[in-house]
């Protein structure tokens, strides 16, 4: 079969068609992987184009973070992508490798700031909801380095400011914390206008520095005078003008917070400057109260007990809260065998106001002595120191400072200029007397003899109680008697009394019967006076019959016209 | 052993479409008389083309693997997945029988096209008489599952369609699909290219 095909000539086995075929030179088919090559180079182009600096943030936790989805973002835009999650060697931390886009190289500079933003809810308020269902991705905040930076540190709590937001630092020292946190809100006029950025402990640890931020416009309030005060809390006072409740707001109450305004009255009212410095008062009264000035330590030796006087009690001249107790301390004085009370107290001169610079100039000479001159020629005046009740409810004791007339006229105690601290002399306050006349009082109460009264009153009372029995068993009877009887008379002049009773229809009768000789002796007399000759003559024939009824009738007529 | 005659020896050939057996004409622009379609003896450029296709079409099985195909966003989270990562989830999913169809579909068929084809192209070109009849075999399996690859095309079309779900729950197509569409359409198109007859051809040069 095959041979026989084969055998055939082939038509038109001479045409060279062949190699004309071939001669046509590439195909343009080729173009297609060329294409394909160019769209794949393209692709690895734009991949090594597009991609930006690779950085590594390490965290303490993986938490919400997930390789290949978490994404970093800034402003809620998406800058990037984390990559891998690993551990570190020494298990301590986490690092989080992430590819940023290349317009973001600027976030891979030094100073730029990565946290975690999750769900976060605290006193404060709630943050980040919307990760709730979207998982939480990494925040950026940039900074201003150009330096190029590849290894971060994560943040644990999102930075309160973002690099860049309008406003100013400002700095505040306190004697501790306090409520206060990162976040806590700083209030001017209870409206919020900035927060708390960051707190340390100072260096030699005597106090705390808060940084906080306010921000613009409202940071050109915080004049150079500016007060801060703590707004934490719950200010609950009793004045004179009964009890006041003072709170910034309900977040406060809670969270805590600082407040600022100016001082009342003529004040630098130019904005302070960025990390201008300020001290934090405790409260707002402080805090608006005239600046203090250097406290002068004053020492106070009682020979009384101080029972009710503690430290922060007031120290009071004339009146003027001038400082307050620092100290109580017992003190033991080997001549005499006693124990006086040394009482320890600043007291802040500037408080006085104008009397405090009268003074000075009065007194003149160099300014380091003129506190103890000063108060030499007070003492010599009859300045004395005396602790008073302030409370007569708790016996709170407060320090007053006042010019004793007694003292005065006295002899002059000895005061030591030199002396460090400085100590002002006492008198035993009014109180102490009272206390004095007091226990006499109890001495006196003390002698009466109590149990003997008792016992002779107790004796008298038995005798009582006998006294009652014999009542009771003897007089009780009898008297119940009587009473029954007594009752019974009663229930027979009742029944004689009632309306139907033969007595009082006796009476009734008697008493018409009364009547009626009453009105004609009436009749009588009128005759008699109308005749009086019918006593001698007996009465007129025709006469009688108009007298006996009309008469009465007639005389009742005639008042009336 | 004896080899049946080619139609080529013969003086014949035939339409591909409406396969009327005619005289030989090498002439490029003949006609089939009865359903006016190109006839020719060979494809043109039959190898080449068939060559050129099925490189681009490797070229862009790369980024169609490397790209993710498909984006699922849900409530919680957004999902970009490539073809290896989608099967491996649907494993992980629970759905073994379905990922091993994906994978079929995704990854086998295109692998095993590129190879056949490739074996088919080079010994061709080598004109190797070898086993020819299972080469044949081979090019009508490649025709026949060639088209079996766009599945994975048409689940990203119809799940991108059909879930919308604002919110909930959205499926969006990725670049890494139409990469994957043209891998498949490049690759039907080489072995559409390809002229089974050429198997035939030149054995006896071997």
């Amino acid at each position: 079969m095959s041979d026989t095909n084969q055998g055939t000539p082939p038509p038109g086995e001479d045409l060279p068609q062949p190699s004309l075929r071939k001669s046509k030179g590439v195909s343009l088919i080729w173009l297609v992987p060329i294409v394909a090559a160019l769209v794949g180079i393209s692709l690895l182009v734009n991949h090594v184009m597009s991609a930006g600096p690779k950085i590594t943030l390490t965290f303490l936790t993986a938490e919400g973070i997930e390789a290949g989805k978490t994404q970093v973002k800034y402003k809620n835009v998406v800058i990037g992508k984390v990559t891998t999650i690993r551990l570190s060697k020494d298990r301590t931390h986490i690092s989080v490798a992430i590819d940023l886009d290349k317009e973001a190289k600027g976030f891979a500079t030094k100073g730029t700031r990565y946290w975690v933003v999750r769900p976060r809810v605290g006193a404060g308020g709630v943050s980040g909801i919307d990760t709730l269902l979207s998982g939480a991705f990494i925040g950026a905040d940039a900074g201003d380095s150009e330096e190029e930076q590849d290894t971060f540190t994560g943040l644990e709590t999102p930075p309160a400011v973002t690099h860049g937001a309008p406003g100013r630092r400002f700095t505040l020292h306190a004697t501790d914390l306090g409520s206060l946190d990162i976040g806590s809100p700083v209030y001017f006029r209870r409206i919020q206008v900035g927060r708390i950025v960051s707190y340390a402990l100072d260096k030699d640890g005597k106090g705390v520095s808060l940084q906080l931020f306010v921000d613009g416009p409202n940071d050109r309030f915080v004049s150079k005078d500016a007060r801060f005060w703590n707004a934490s809390g719950v200010d609950v006072s009793l004045g004179a003008d009964g009890l006041k409740l003072n709170t910034q707001s309900l977040a406060t109450v809670i969270a805590g917070g600082v407040a600022f305004q100016d001082p009342p009255g003529p004040n630098d009212g130019t904005p302070a400057d960025e990390m201008a410095e300020f001290n934090l008062f405790n409260d707002q009264q402080t805090a608006l109260a005239p600046p203090d000035g250097k406290p002068t330590y004053v020492r106070l030796r009682f020979a009384h007990s101080l029972r009710g006087l503690s430290p922060d009690a007031p120290v009071e001249f004339l009146g003027v809260k001038v400082g307050r107790v620092v100290s109580v301390n017992l003190d033991y004085d080997p001549a005499t065998k006693t124990f006086p009370v040394v009482v320890g107290a600043l007291v802040y001169p500037k408080r006085l106001g104008q009397a405090d610079q009268k003074l000075r100039d009065a007194v003149g000479g160099p300014e380091e002595t003129k506190m103890a001159r000063l108060l030499h020629t007070l003492v010599d005046h009859g300045l004395r120191a005396q602790a008073r009740t302030g409370n007569l409810l708790t016996g709170q004791l407060y320090i007053s400072i006042d010019f004793d007339a007694k003292a005065a006229k006295g002899p002059k105690i000895a005061f030591n200029e030199s002396a460090k601290p400085l100590e002002v002399p006492t008198t035993a306050g009014d109180f102490d007397h009272l206390q004095e006349q007091v226990s006499s009082i109890v001495d006196k109460i003390e002698k009466i003899p109590f149990d003997s009264i008792g016992k002779n009153l107790d004796g008298s009372l038995h005798e009582l109680q006998g006294t009652l029995k014999q009542v009771n068993s003897d007089l009780l009877p009898e008297a119940k008697k009587t009473l029954q009887g007594v009752n019974r008379t009663v229930g027979t002049a009742n029944d004689a009394l009632s309306e139907d009773s033969p007595l009082q229809t006796g009476i009734a009768n008697t008493l018409e019967e009364l009547q009626r000789t009453v009105r004609s002796v009436r009749a009588f007399t009128d005759y008699l006076g109308r005749h009086p000759e019918a006593l001698l003559r007996g009465r007129g024939a025709d006469a009688a019959p108009t007298i006996s009824s009309p008469p009465s009738s007639k005389q009742g007529k005639e008042p009336q016209p | 052993m004896s080899t049946p005659p080619r139609a080529i020896d013969i003086g014949i050939m035939s339409c591909h479409v409406c396969t009327l057996v005619i005289e030989r004409s090498d002439d490029p622009h003949a006609r089939c008389p009865r359903c006016l379609n190109r006839v020719h003896v060979r494809k043109k450029n039959s190898i080449a083309t068939s060559w050129a296709l099925l490189l681009s079409a490797a070229m862009f099985y790369i980024p169609a693997n490397i790209f993710p195909i498909m984006r699922t966003a849900s409530l919680s989270s957004i999902d970009d997945n490539t073809i290896l990562s989608g099967i491996a989830e649907l494993w992980k999913a629970g759905s073994p029988g379905l990922a091993v169809i994906v994978f079929t579909a995704s990854i086998v068929v295109p692998v095993l096209k590129f190879i056949i084809m490739g074996i088919l192209l080079i010994s061709v070109q080598r004109s190797s008489g070898f086993i020819a009849r299972q080469r044949a075999k081979l090019y009508r399996f490649v025709e026949l599952i060639g088209y079996w690859s766009m599945l994975d095309v048409f689940v990203v079309a119809i799940l991108s369609a059909l879930v919308h779900f604002k919110i909930l729950s959205r499926v969006e197509p990725l670049p890494g699909v139409v990469y994957f569409g043209v891998v498949v359409v490049l690759t039907m198109l080489s072995a559409m290219s390809f002229d089974p007859r050429l198997i035939w051809d030149n054995r006896k040069s071997q």
